[in-house]
C-alpha cells in the first residue's frame, strides 16, 4: 500500500494508505452510516459523482460476491476507509473488496479517521474533495478537486441511464411497468419482478409517448444521482404522464414526482445516507427503519423544509388534491407523497433496502396490488 | 401513546444475589427503571435480597425490600404495599420465574397486580421450550432437531431420531446450568440424568447439536405501536457450543453480508411478535452455517439480560431505561434519545467503533472443576473494551481482564497448543495468539476451534505486530449511538489511536475527581465495590466538582453514562488511568473504592505526581506490607497470631516449629485467599508446599491458626484524627472460613460490651496507627477470648454496602466527603451507629452448583460470587430469611442427616437435641448416631457410602433428606463427606459444614415454626433507628 490522502476543497488533508486502483478521484464527499452493504453501495448508481467515506472502520470482511451489485459497475468515485481488508477467503466471497476495487479501477483509501472526517462534514456540509497520492503536490490536488463541477446543479442521470430501453421479468400476464431509469437499483428491479411484473428500463431521456407505446399499467421513476432541479426535462414527461398511468417512484423518482406537482426541492447539508432512519408514516402513525441515500430532499408547500405536523399535509394541486404522507424523524424532512385525485405516491427512502433493512418491502407489494 | 396513569406504584423486582449467569447487570437495569420511573412520578416498590446493590439504596425508592425472592415473602410485600403493577422483566431469569409463580398461585390476580412490560403469557410462552418451539414454527421459524424428556428411558428414545451428537439443557435454569454435549451414549445418558435433576421442572431439551456454526446475538425492543428497533447485533467469536456468557463476543457483527445480516433483522422481529412482548427489550439467539447462510433460532429471552447491559454499553442506547418507559406506555418515538436530545429512541444505533466482551473466569478456586468450556456457563464476570478496530479493542479487552497470574504456555510444542484449541478453555485465545507467534496458519487453527476466518486473520496480525493498531496518537471519542451524524450531548469515551489525535473530550471549568472503578466481576471482588464506586461518584457531583469514572466492566452502573459527569470506558492499568489522568488533570484520584484494583496502581499514580485522595500510599504500605504492620501492631501493643515468613520449603518446614500447629499457609504471590491452606502437621505441610510452592525464592507466609475463634469483621471510617466505627460484625462460622464465605450478624449476637469496647479500641489505634483518611476494614479472630488482628484493609471493604443498609446511614458516601476534606466532627454522625431494633443478617452465596467436581466446603480461601442479607427483629428470624434468600431455604420439619468428626460430635449433640425437640427425624452415620444416643437423643443410622446402598447419598439423591450437617473430615476430594455435600447441593438441599452454622440454623427452624415474619422496608427499619435516610 502507497501512502496517500483525502483532501478537501476547504483544505481538510486526511492522511491513509491507497488501497484500490492506481488513480486519482474526485468528486462530492459524503459519508454513509450503515454498518454493512459496502459493495451495494460503491455500485448503487445514485452515488456517481461521489467519493463515499464509510463510518464503519471494518470494510471488505466478507469480499464481494455478484450477488451484491446493485448496477453492473461501480458508480462511487471512490472509497474512504478506516480498516479495509481484502479477504477473499470469506465463506460466500467470490473475490476480494480490495483486489475488486482494483479490477474496477476505482481509487480507494484506507487509515483514514473518517469519525474526524464526519464530524468535519457535519459542521461545514458536504463538499468536493478527492484522493490523491503522497507524491502529488497538494496545490497541484486542489487545482483537480475545485475542477469538479458541484453537485447542485449537476444532471448526473444522463450519465448512468441507458442508451436504450430494456425489458426485465418474464413474459407473461404479469403487469407492465415502465420505468424512467435515471440509475435504477437492481434491488428495485428484483422486487417488482419477483412480484410477478413486466419491466420496461427507458433512457431518462424518453419521452412521454415514448414511455407509454406499450401501454404500461403504471409508471416507475427510478432512484438515481445528483440535483432533481436539472432534470426538469425528465419533469416535463412525468407532468404528461400523471393521470393517465399509475405513477410510483423512489427517492430521486420521488423527488421528480414532487417537482412535478410543483414542490420544491433542496440541498441538505450532508444528505441522508445509512441504514438506520427513522420514518414515520403519518397516516398510520407506523415508523419504519430506513435505508437512504440522498444529498437532496423535498421542501413542504409553504416552502417550509421541515414538516412539524403529525400528521399528513394536504394541499391542492394542478393534479387535484396530494398528500406528504411520510416524515423523517430525525430531521422532519418529507419522506413520502401520496396523490389523492389520481393514483400515485413516492418514497424519498429505499423500501428495496440492498443495502438496508426490510421494513418497507411491503411498499412494493401494495405498489402491484394498486394496479 | 403517553404515560399510563391508572398506574400509581409499580413493583421492581431485582435478580438477588450475584450468582454465575446473573450479575451485576441486573442491578443496572434496574436501577435505570427506577430512576425513570420515579421521575415519571410513579411510587416504586422495589424488591431485592442482594444489599450489595446500588437499586436497594432506600432513596432509589419510595419502599425498599430487602427480603427473599420467593412467593412467600414477595407475596406479603404485595398484600402490604398494594402496588397496581409488577414490573418484571429488569431482574434476570429470577423476576421472571417470580413473577410467573406469583401470577400461577393467584396473588397477583387477588391484589389486582398487573404485570407490565412483559404479560404471564409472553414470559410462558419464551420460557417453556415446547411453548417457544410451537411459537417459532407458527412463525415459519426454524430452530434445531429436538425434543423433550423427562426421563431418561424417554430421552434414549429421541436420542435416536436427533442423532449424536446432542445438546442436553435443562429448562429454567440459569446459564445453561446441568447441561452439556453428549458425543456417546454414555456421555447422553449422564448428562440427561444431571440435567434433569438441576431442572426444577425435571425437564431437558434435547437439541440437534449445531456445534461450531456462527453463533449471533440480536438486541430489540418493540413498542405497544409494533414498532421494532434491533438496537445492537453481538457476534460470538467462539462457535455455538460455547456458551455466549463464556465466549468473547464483538459488536457489531464483523463476517455476515449484509443481504444475511438483514435476514436476521427480519427474524429477531419475527421472534418478538410471536412470542408477543409487546413492551420492551428482548434478547434473541441465533446460529449461522457460514457456508449454507441457514439460520436457526436458539432462544430468545423476553426481558433484560446480561447481553442487553452490553449492547447498552457498546452503543449508547440504554435499553433498560427505555424498556421501563415502554412498559409504562410511553412509544420509541415520544422517548428522546438521551445522547444527542434531537433525535427520538425510534432509530436503531449505528456505531464507528469496534466492541470486544471478554469473559473473567475463576477455575483456580475450584480444584477438581472440569475447566472445558461448553454451553453451561462458568465465567464470573466480564470486560468490554472500545477500539476503532478490532485489533485495538480485543488488546485492549485483553489487558482489562486483569488475571491473577499472567497466563503461562511453557515451552509446548505448536502441535500441543493446537490440540489445546480443540479442548477450550479460559486460556483459549492466549492459546491462539502464541501459536500464531510460533508461526500457525490461520487454517491449521481454524481447522481446530472453527473461530471464523476473519477474525483469525486479525488475531494472527496482532500477534505477529502488537504494537500496529497503536501507532500514532492516543485519542478519546465518543460513544454517541449515531457513528457522529449528529452531535453528542453524554460525555461517554473511549480511547483509541489514530494517525493525529482529535479528541472530542468536553472538559470543563470544574475541577474534577477521577474515581477508579474496580474492574471485572470475580470472586473476591465483585459489585460491591462498583456500589462504592457509585457512591463516590454522586459524592463528588453533590461536591460540586466533576466525578470522572474509569471502568472496563459493562455490567456495572458505575459505566452507565448517567452516573458520572465523563465516563472513560477503559482498563484499569496505569499505563492507561495515566493517560485519562493526563488529559483530565484532575483535583485528585480516588483508589480506595474499587478493591484491590485501584489498590494496586496508587504507587504508581503517586510516583508520576498524580494527587490520590484520602488514605496516603505510604499507610497503605504499612497496612499491606506484613512485617510493617506487624511492627505497628506490636507498638500499639495489640496481638496477632504468631507467623512466620519463610523463603524456601525447608525454612518454611522449621519455622513452622517456631509458630506452632495448626498453621495456615499462603504462598506471596496470591491473592483474595487463594492457596490458602489449614495444615496441622510437618507432613501436612511438606504436601502442601509440594502441592503449591515453586521453591523460587518468594515469600511462603505461615500463621498460627486460631481454631474455633469468632472472627469479627469492622468497618470504620477516620479523618486522620478521628476514628468512626460504622459496623462490628460477628461471622457465623468460626474463623477459617474467610470473611466473604461465611455468614455474619450486625449487631453482633454474642460477644460482650468489654469485648465490643477493646475492638473499637484496637480498630481506633489501627487507624490512627496507619494515618487513614477514608475507610478501613478490620477482621479480628476472638480466640479463648482474647482479640487478635488478622488483617486491616485500608480501602472500601465488601462489607461496606451490608452495613451502610443495616445502619441507615451510607459509608462509602461520608469516606467520600472525608477524603474530599470534610472532618468527622462536621458529617453530624450519631456517637454509634444506630441498629434500631432489628437484626441484619449477610449470608455468601457460594457456586458449587456450578462446578461438577469441585467439592463444596467452606475454607479460607473465597468462593462464593455473592451474598444476600435477611433483616428482621431477631437474630434466629434473620438467619433463617437469610438461608432462604441464599436459596436453601431451612426445612421446618421432615428428616435431617448428620454426620461430623469426633472433634465435633459434643457439639453436634445440641443442634440434634433441639431437631428432635422439633418433631425432625434424625439420621446419622454410625459414630455420630452412637454419640447422639450417649447424651439420649435418638437418631437412625445409615450406611456409609462405601458400605453399599441404601446409603446416605441414595437417600438424599431419593429426596428423603430434608437438611444435612456434615463437617468436614479433612478434604479428601471423593471422600463420603464430598460425595454427600455434593449430592445435597445438586438437590438444593440446606447443607451446613460447620458447627456454628448447624446451630443458627435449628435456631432459625424453630423461629421460622414460630410463624413467618413479617415483611420490613428499609425506610421503616431506618425511621425505627431514628437515622433519617441521607438522600
Ligand atoms: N443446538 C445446539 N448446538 C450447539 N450448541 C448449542 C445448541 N443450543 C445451544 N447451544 C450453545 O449453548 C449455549 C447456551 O444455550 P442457550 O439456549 O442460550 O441457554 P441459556 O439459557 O443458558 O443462554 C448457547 O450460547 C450455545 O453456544
Ligand atoms: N491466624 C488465623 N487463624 C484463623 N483463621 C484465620 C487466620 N488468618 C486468616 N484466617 C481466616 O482466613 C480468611 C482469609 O484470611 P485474610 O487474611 O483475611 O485473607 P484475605 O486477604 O483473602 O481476606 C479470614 O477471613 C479468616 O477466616
Ligand atoms: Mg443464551
Ligand atoms: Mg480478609
Amino acid at each position: 500500500m502507497r501512502p496517500g490522502y483525502l483532501l478537501l476543497e476547504d483544505g481538510l488533508r486526511l492522511d491513509g494508505q491507497l488501497c484500490g486502483a492506481e488513480v486519482a478521484g474526485t468528486g462530492e464527499v459524503v459519508f454513509t452510516t450503515g454498518m454493512s452493504g459496502y459493495q451495494e453501495s460503491v455500485t448503487d448508481p445514485s452515488f456517481a459523482g461521489q467519493i463515499i467515506a464509510f463510518t464503519y472502520p471494518h470494510i471488505g470482511n466478507y469480499g464481494v460476491s455478484a450477488a451484491a451489485m446493485e448496477s453492473d459497475r461501480v458508480h462511487a468515485r471512490a472509497v474512504v476507509m478506516r480498516a479495509a481488508v481484502n479477504r477473499e477467503d470469506a465463506p460466500t466471497a467470490e473475490r476480494g473488496w480490495l483486489d475488486w476495487l482494483v479490477d474496477c479501477g476505482v481509487p480507494a483509501i484506507t487509515g483514514v479517521d473518517t469519525r474526524a472526517l464526519v464530524r468535519h462534514i457535519r459542521g461545514a456540509g458536504s463538499m468536493r474533495g478527492g484522493l490523491f497520492a503522497a507524491s502529488v503536490a497538494q496545490d497541484e490536488a486542489m487545482g483537480l478537486v475545485l475542477a469538479e463541477p458541484a453537485m447542485a446543479g449537476a444532471d448526473l442521470a444522463r450519465v448512468v441511464s441507458p442508451d436504450a430501453v430494456s425489458r426485465h421479468g418474464a413474459d407473461g400476464e404479469g403487469p407492465l411497468i415502465a420505468a424512467i431509469d435515471t440509475g435504477i437499483k437492481r434491488s428495485i428491479v428484483r422486487e417488482l419482478v419477483a412480484r410477478g411484473a413486466r419491466l420496461d428500463l427507458h433512457p431518462c431521456t424518453v419521452g412521454a409517448d415514448e414511455l407509454l407505446a406499450e401501454d404500461p399499467d403504471a409508471v416507475f421513476l427510478a432512484n438515481g444521482p445528483g440535483d432533481p432541479a436539472a432534470l426538469d426535462y425528465v419533469v416535463e414527461t412525468v407532468r404528461e404522464v400523471i393521470g393517465t398511468r399509475p405513477v410510483f417512484g423512489i427517492c430521486l423518482g420521488h423527488q421528480l414526482l414532487c417537482r412535478a406537482v410543483g414542490l420544491e426541492t433542496f440541498k441538505l447539508p450532508f444528505g441522508h445516507r445509512g441504514a438506520n432512519h427513522p420514518v414515520k408514516d403519518l397516516r398510520t402513525g407506523r415508523i419504519e427503519i430506513t435505508s437512504q441515500n440522498h444529498g437532496f430532499a423535498v421542501a413542504a408547500p409553504d416552502g417550509g423544509l421541515r414538516v412539524e405536523r403529525d400528521e399528513p399535509v394536504r394541499w391542492e394541486t394542478r393534479f387535484g388534491a396530494a398528500e406528504l404522507s411520510h416524515v423523517n424523524l430525525y430531521d422532519r424532512t418529507v419522506e413520502g407523497l401520496t396523490l389523492l385525485d389520481v393514483p400515485g405516491g413516492t418514497v424519498q427512502y429505499h423500501p428495496e433496502a440492498g443495502p438496508g433493512p426490510h421494513d418497507s418491502l411491503y411498499l412494493f407489494d401494495r405498489f402491484l396490488a394498486a394496479l | 401513546m403517553p404515560r399510563r396513569d391508572d398506574l400509581h406504584k409499580i413493583l421492581i423486582v431485582g435478580s438477588g444475589p450475584i450468582v454465575i449467569g446473573q450479575a451485576a447487570e441486573f442491578d443496572y437495569s434496574g436501577v435505570q427503571a427506577c430512576k425513570v420511573l420515579r421521575e415519571e412520578g410513579y411510587q416504586i416498590v422495589l424488591v431485592n435480597s442482594n444489599p450489595a446493590t446500588i437499586m436497594t439504596d432506600p432513596e432509589f425508592a419510595d419502599a425498599t425490600y430487602v427480603e427473599p425472592l420467593l412467593p412467600g415473602p414477595v407475596g406479603q410485600i404485595i398484600a402490604k404495599e398494594r402496588p397496581d403493577a409488577l414490573l418484571p422483566t429488569l431482574g434476570g431469569q429470577t423476576a421472571l420465574n417470580l413473577a410467573k409463580a406469583l401470577a400461577e398461585n393467584g396473588t397477583l390476580e387477588r391484589h389486582g397486580v398487573e404485570l407490565i412490560g412483559a404479560d404471564y403469557e409472553a414470559i410462558d410462552r419464551a420460557e417453556d421450550r415446547e411453548r417457544f418451539r410451537a411459537t417459532m414454527k407458527a412463525a415459519g421459524l426454524k430452530m434445531p432437531r429436538s425434543a423433550i424428556a423427562t426421563s431418561v428411558d424417554e430421552a434414549l428414545g429421541q436420542m435416536q431420531d436427533i442423532g449424536l451428537p446432542v445438546i442436553v439443557r435443562p429448562a429454567f435454569t440459569l446459564g445453561g446450568r446441568g447441561g452439556g454435549i453428549a458425543r456417546t451414549p454414555e456421555e447422553f445418558r449422564e448428562i440427561v440424568r444431571g440435567g434433569l435433576e438441576a431442572s426444577p421442572i425435571g425437564q431437558v431439551l434435547l437439541d440437534q447439536s449445531v456445534l461450531g456454526w456462527g453463533e449471533f446475538e440480536l438486541e430489540v425492543m418493540r413498542d405497544r405501536n409494533d414498532n421494532c428497533v434491533i438496537v445492537c447485533s453481538i457476534e460470538n467469536l467462539d462457535p455455538m457450543g460455547i456458551h455466549t456468557g463464556d465466549s468473547v463476543t464483538v459488536a457489531p457483527q464483523q463476517t455476515l453480508t449484509d443481504a444475511l445480516y438483514q435476514r436476521l433483522r427480519d427474524q429477531a422481529m419475527a421472534v418478538i411478535r410471536a412470542v408477543g412482548v409487546e413492551t420492551g427489550g428482548s434478547n434473541v439467539q441465533f446460529a449461522v452455517d457460514p457456508q449454507t447462510e441457514e439460520i436457526l433460532v436458539i432462544e430468545m429471552n423476553p426481558r433484560v439480560s446480561r447481553s442487553s447491559a452490553l449492547a447498552s454499553k457498546a452503543t449508547g442506547f440504554p435499553i433498560a431505561k427505555i424498556a421501563a418507559r415502554l412498559a409504562v406506555g410511553y412509544t420509541l418515538e415520544e422517548i428522546p434519545n438521551d445522547i444527542t436530545m434531537s433525535t427520538p429512541a425510534s432509530f436503531e444505533p449505528t456505531i464507528d467503533y469496534t466492541v470486544v466482551k471478554w469473559p473473567r473466569f475463576a477455575f483456580e478456586k475450584f480444584q477438581g472443576a472440569n475447566p472445558v468450556l461448553s454451553t453451561h456457563m462458568k465465567s464470573v464476570g466480564e470486560v468490554m473494551a472500545i477500539g476503532r478496530t478490532f485489533q485495538q479493542a480485543f488488546a485492549k479487552a485483553m489487558r482489562s481482564r486483569e488475571l491473577d497470574a499472567p497466563v503461562r504456555l511453557g515451552d509446548a510444542p505448536l502441535s500441543a497448543l493446537l490440540e489445546r484449541l480443540e479442548r477450550p478453555g479460559a486460556d483459549r485465545y492466549d492459546v491462539m495468539l502464541e501459536c500464531f507467534r510460533r508461526g500457525a496458519e490461520v487454517e491449521a487453527v481454524h481447522e481446530r476451534c472453527l473461530v471464523d476466518r476473519w477474525f483469525l486473520a486479525e488475531l494472527r496480525e496482532l500477534a505477529l505486530e502488537p504494537e500496529t493498531p497503536f501507532e500514532g496518537e492516543r485519542t478519546y471519542k465518543a460513544v454517541d449511538t449515531c457513528a457522529a451524524e449528529f452531535e453528542a450531548r453524554t460525555p461517554y469515551y473511549y480511547s483509541c489511536w489514530e494517525r493525529t489525535s482529535a479528541d472530542e473530550v468536553e472538559r470543563g471549568a470544574r475541577p474534577s475527581v477521577v474515581i477508579l472503578g474496580a474492574g471485572p466481576n470475580r470472586i473476591g471482588q465483585g459489585i460491591e465495590f462498583d456500589y462504592c464506586c457509585v457512591h463516590a461518584a454522586m459524592t463528588v457531583r453533590e461536591s460540586g466538582r466533576d466525578a470522572v469514572m474509569v471502568n472496563c466492566n459493562p455490567e456495572t452502573v458505575s459505566t452507565d453514562y448517567d452516573t458520572s459527569d465523563r465516563l472513560y470506558f477503559e482498563p484499569l492499568t496505569l499505563e492507561d488511568v495515566l493517560a485519562v489522568c493526563r488529559l483530565e488533570r484532575p483535583e485528585g484520584v480516588i483508589v480506595q473504592f474499587g478493591g484491590q484494583t485501584p489498590l494496586k496502581l496508587a504507587a504508581g499514580l503517586a510516583d508520576a505526581g498524580i494527587p490520590l485522595l484520602g488514605t496516603s500510599v505510604e499507610a497503605i504500605d504499612l497496612a499491606e506490607d506484613r512485617g510493617r504492620f506487624g511492627k505497628l501492631l506490636d507498638e500499639l501493643g495489640l496481638s496477632a497470631p504468631p507467623y512466620a515468613e519463610a523463603h524456601s520449603v525447608d525454612e518454611a518446614l522449621a519455622a513452622s516449629r517456631e509458630v506452632g500447629f495448626p498453621l495456615l499457609v499462603r504462598p506471596s504471590y496470591v491473592l483474595g485467599g487463594r492457596a490458602m491452606e489449614i495444615v496441622y502437621s510437618e507432613e501436612g505441610l511438606a504436601e502442601y508446599l509440594a502441592r503449591n510452592v515453586r521453591d523460587d525464592g518468594r515469600a511462603i507466609f505461615l500463621d498460627r491458626f486460631l481454631e474455633n475463634a469468632i472472627e469479627v469483621d469492622v468497618d470504620a471510617l477516620c479523618d486522620g484524627e478521628e476514628v468512626w466505627i460504622g459496623g462490628i460484625m460477628q461471622h457465623v462460622e468460626e474463623a477459617g472460613i474467610h470473611s466473604g464465605d461465611s455468614a455474619c450478624v450486625l449487631p453482633p449476637h454474642s460477644l460482650g460490651p468489654e469485648m465490643l469496647a477493646q475492638i473499637r479500641a484496637h480498630t481506633e489505634g489501627i487507624a490512627l496507627g496507619l494515618g487513614v483518611v477514608g475507610l478501613l476494614n478490620v477482621q479480628y479472630a476472638v480466640y479463648e477470648g482474647a482479640l487478635y488482628v488478622i488483617e486491616a484493609n485500608p480501602r472500601a471493604s465488601r462489607t461496606v454496602p451490608f452495613v451502610s443498609k443495616a445502619i441507615g446511614l451510607p459509608l462509602a458516601k461520608l469516606a467520600c466527603r472525608v477524603m474530599l476534606g470534610e472532618r468527622i466532627a462536621a458529617l453530624g454522625l450519631p456517637e454509634e451507629a444506630m441498629v434500631g431494633d432489628h437484626v441484619s443478617v449477610k449470608e455468601a452465596v457460594m457456586p458449587f452448583d456450578r462446578f461438577e467436581g469441585a467439592d463444596a466446603l467452606l475454607g479460607p480461601e473465597m468462593r462464593s460470587t455473592g451474598e444476600v442479607m435477611g433483616v428482621a427483629r431477631d437474630f434466629p428470624a434473620a438467619f433463617a430469611k437469610a438461608q432462604a434468600a441464599a436459596g436453601a431455604a431451612l426445612p421446618q420439619s421432615g428428616t435431617a442427616f448428620v454426620t461430623v468428626t469426633d472433634s465435633d460430635k459434643a457439639g453436634a449433640v445440641a443442634i440434634a437435641q433441639t431437631l428432635h425437640d422439633l418433631g425432625f427425624r434424625i439420621v446419622a452415620t454410625r459414630g455420630t448416631k452412637e454419640a447422639f444416643e450417649r447424651m439420649g437423643v435418638p437418631a437412625t443410622a445409615l450406611k456409609k457410602v462405601g458400605e453399599g446402598s441404601p446409603n446416605v447419598v441414595d437417600m438424599i439423591e431419593s429426596g428423603e433428606v430434608d437438611l444435612v450437617v456434615n463437617t468436614p473430615t479433612g478434604s479428601g476430594a471423593r471422600s463420603d463427606g464430598w460425595q454427600i455435600r455434593r449430592a445435597a447441593i445438586a438437590r438444593g438441599i440446606p447443607c451446613l459444614t460447620t458447627l456454628s452454622g448447624g446451630l443458627a440454623a435449628v435456631r432459625a427452624i424453630a423461629a421460622a415454626r414460630a410463624g413467618a415474619s413479617d415483611v420490613l422496608s428499609l425506610q421503616e427499619i431506618h425511621r425505627a433507628g431514628n437515622v433519617e435516610t441521607p438522600a
